[in-house]
């Protein structure tokens, strides 16, 4: 009886997972902001089902420390509120809102033996020994710490540390979501996809909330199912790393996803058509609107090939990277990249190139026209 | 003397030679004994891993640092002993050097200042160079108002706006973040197009060393294992330690049988037909990872089946990582190709792209 009842209780510890939503959320570091660029963060709106994992991508100075610091509790947002399952959150500090987070550097008691170090936040919410036991012991396993688990955490390597800070986070069953923070900025370059594997590994396994921050686009796309970029502390596209890359909802989606990014060049959009160069581009995507400050075309370097007629270019550069050729080319509106295999034939001097109409888009003022 | 023959003088002699040059501190050896020669117009990348001796044998080249044996010539003039304020070279650092309290106009001006040359002439030139670097509209800041990039643009612009003979860049994208490096790495090749120097680039970037081309050395442990064109070292690299020292991601490595026109995987039953000439034996055969993919490329491919241990996308490209057999394999694929980790994958190999190594470790033959 009382072991079914034992039982029940982890179950339900393992069924505490929080879905996150985020409503109309800005905020200012400034007591009276007036511009729009007084705003760390701007109108943010966000879902988060349970269980998913989801990651925060932009380069530095693009609000997604902000934006973390505000989930947290470590931060109260000057407009807007966060709500775990529904409930408001917005005023509870981080203890009250039950949050792991793990940051770029391992935070770890270099005094502690590994199993102290796993076992600590345990302790301190005054779990039962055999509970501390067991746990420590499974977080062990998953984490290929079992056979140092006596050892100092002082002797380790940065990796090992790091796992232990990783350990520290997952270990507990009372929390709604773990938090990463450019967790692998310690990791050697060369073991990096080693521990990408284990932490996409571990989230199929526990099903608990992941928020992964990080300005790498390897490392969000990699590990989450979502990916929501930022960029001036907006929001310009949440997707699928496929969605990201084959239909970037905002000029620097495409120019910040994939290497090389996207080319984007202004055109004219006239009776819902593409004017470019002269010439009309077909597209897949119906252009309603035109009524812009700024309209550009945007296409990327694996969906531009040159062909007998289309437009005239001057080809100004061949990289050939062993594996593929970047080929700088210029037009009168600017240059434009091309991608294609080792193999192809450059042509010299004056050439012509066609883009793929599949993925050929056009942007009004930064945002995609469709 | 007139000018076009000065130029022509220029011409006939530029270039920088290591002698068997050795660097030892105490009992460990640095730079084992290195010959090397640089011609003008050129860019030379060293490349290898942390501690491999890039930054010593730049140290050595600009004369801040002296090695134990052997001659440094430049021009043909030996210069071993003399000291960098004399050489007429610039310098690059992985972190942004600048002078923090002078504007970027200052800091780009800063070398000729000391040279004498008239305000309008350090105007003009400055502000040509800065133009180049995409810094006119930064000139009246000061370092700490300018972004990562920018700070580095202006340490190019000052290393660029004298007329050095030896521009010695080391690792200067480093602490850049992944689209400012992307960005640099393009424009560095243009900065030195038209002048006459000699261009030396330390990097551990595999892509660094294929997009900015020139020559190449790779290093190991102090150790110079092939220099020659870019493309060439890259596909032809004379060894293993060359094929590995330029790969990015790693090479796979497997053991190979051979018996008549069919290979073998001595690890598994993975074998193929190639009517490549080498004697029939034991060799080990590099792949690189880009040769095997999601997708059939090549008219010779064969299939190898893996346990996916993790598909890491990069925004346009896939790196399947799988277990075969014993060994750990990499694969690099275009596009977005998800793989959920345990899954049973096939993907194929591009034969005509192998490397075959002896047992040696020396390239035997390829393709």
């Amino acid at each position: 009886m009382l072991m079914n009842f034992y039982i029940l209780i982890k179950i339900i510890d393992w069924l505490i997972m929080a879905k996150i939503t985020l409503k109309n959320l800005s905020h200012s570091y400034l007591t009276k902001p007036n511009s729009e660029l007084d705003w760390a963060l701007r109108g943010i709106d966000i879902d988060w089902k349970d269980g998913g994992a989801y990651a925060l991508l932009g380069p530095s100075g693009c609000g997604k420390t902000t934006l973390l610091n505000i989930i947290s509790g470590l931060l109260k947002p000057t407009k807007g509120k966060v709500l775990f399952d529904d409930k408001d959150v917005t005023a509870l500090n981080p203890v009250q809102r039950d949050i792991a987070q793990i940051f770029q550097f391992p935070v770890i008691y270099d005094t502690m033996t590994v199993y102290d170090n796993l076992a600590f936040p345990l302790k301190n919410r005054g779990l039962s020994g055999t509970e501390i036991d067991n746990k420590v012991k499974e977080i062990g396993e998953m984490l290929e710490l079992a056979s140092t688990l006596n050892n100092k955490a002082s002797g380790l390597t940065a990796d090992g540390k790091q796992k232990i800070s990783l350990g520290r986070g997952l270990v507990r069953s009372d929390v709604n979501v773990i938090m990463f923070d450019e967790p692998l900025t310690v990791i050697d370059p060369h073991l990096k996809w080693v521990l990408r594997s284990k932490l996409k590994e571990l989230h199929q396994k526990i099903n608990r909330t992941m928020i992964y921050v990080t300005h790498d686009q390897i490392e969000a796309l990699t590990f989450a199912d979502q990916v929501v970029v930022m960029h001036e502390g907006q929001i310009v596209q949440t997707g699928t790393p496929v969605e990201l890359f084959e239909k970037p909802k905002h000029t620097f989606v495409g120019h910040f996803i994939g290497s090389p990014g996207m080319n984007i060049l202004p055109c004219e959009i006239k009776n819902g058509q593409i004017n470019f160069e002269g010439k009309i581009l077909p597209t897949n995507t119906s252009l309603t609107k035109s009524n812009f400050n700024k309209t550009q075309v945007g296409i990327r370097p694996e969906f531009v090939n040159f062909s007998s007629d289309g437009i005239a270019v001057k080809v100004k550069r061949v990289s050939d990277t062993g594996r593929h050729k970047v080929i700088d080319t210029e037009c009168d509106s600017g240059s434009i990249k091309i991608l294609a295999s080792s193999s192809t034939q450059i042509p010299n001097g004056s050439a012509h190139i066609t883009f793929d109409k599949k993925y050929t888009y056009a942007y009004g003022d930064n945002w995609i026209i469709e | 003397m007139s000018p076009f023959f000065k130029t022509k003088f220029k011409f006939l002699h530029m270039s920088l030679e290591l002698k068997n040059v050795e660097k030892k501190v105490g009992i460990e050896t640095h730079i084992h004994s290195t010959n090397l020669k640089l011609e003008k117009n050129t860019i030379n990348i060293l490349l290898g891993s942390t501690l491999a001796g890039k930054t010593t044998l730049m140290q050595i080249m600009a004369g801040l640092d002296k090695p134990t044996a052997g001659e440094i010539w430049f021009n043909g003039e030996n210069v071993t002993g003399k000291e960098v304020q004399k050489r007429n070279c610039s310098m690059v650092y992985q972190q942004f050097i600048n002078y923090p309290n002078f504007t970027v106009f200052e800091n780009i001006a800063s070398p000729l200042k000391i040279t004498g040359i008239e305000s309008g002439e350090i105007k003009n030139r400055v502000g040509k160079v800065a133009e180049l670097l995409k810094l006119s509209a930064m000139l009246d800041k000061k370092p700490d108002e300018l972004s990562g990039g920018q700070q580095q643009r202006t340490a190019l612009a000052r290393a660029l706006v004298k007329d050095s003979d030896l521009i010695l860049l080391d690792e200067p994208l480093a602490n850049l973040d992944f689209k400012l490096r992307e960005e640099l790495r393009e424009e560095l090749p243009k900065l030195f197009e038209d002048r006459d120097c000699i261009v030396v680039y330390a990097t551990t970037e595999p892509l660094d060393a294929l997009m900015i081309g020139g020559n190449t050395a790779t290093l190991l442990e102090g150790k110079v294992i092939q220099y020659g064109k870019t493309l060439d070292v890259y596909c032809k690299p004379e060894n293993l330690t060359s094929a590995k020292v330029f790969s990015d991601p790693p090479m796979n490595i497997a053991e190979i049988i051979k018996t008549g026109d069919t290979f073998k995987l001595t690890d598994n039953n993975v074998q193929w037909k190639s009517n490549i000439q080498i004697k029939d034996g034991k060799y080990k055969i590099g792949i690189r990872p880009h040769n095997i993919t999601t997708y059939k490329e090549g008219n010779n491919s064969v299939e190898i089946n893996g346990k996916v241990l993790i598909s890491e996308l990069s925004g346009s490209e896939s790196l399947i990582h799988f277990t075969n057999g014993n060994l750990n394999w990499v694969s690099l694929s275009n596009g977005i190709q998800q793989k959920n980790i345990g899954e049973d994958t096939t993907l194929h190999m591009n034969v005509n792209e192998f490397l075959y190594f002896d047992q040696n470790n020396r390239l035997v033959n390829y393709g």
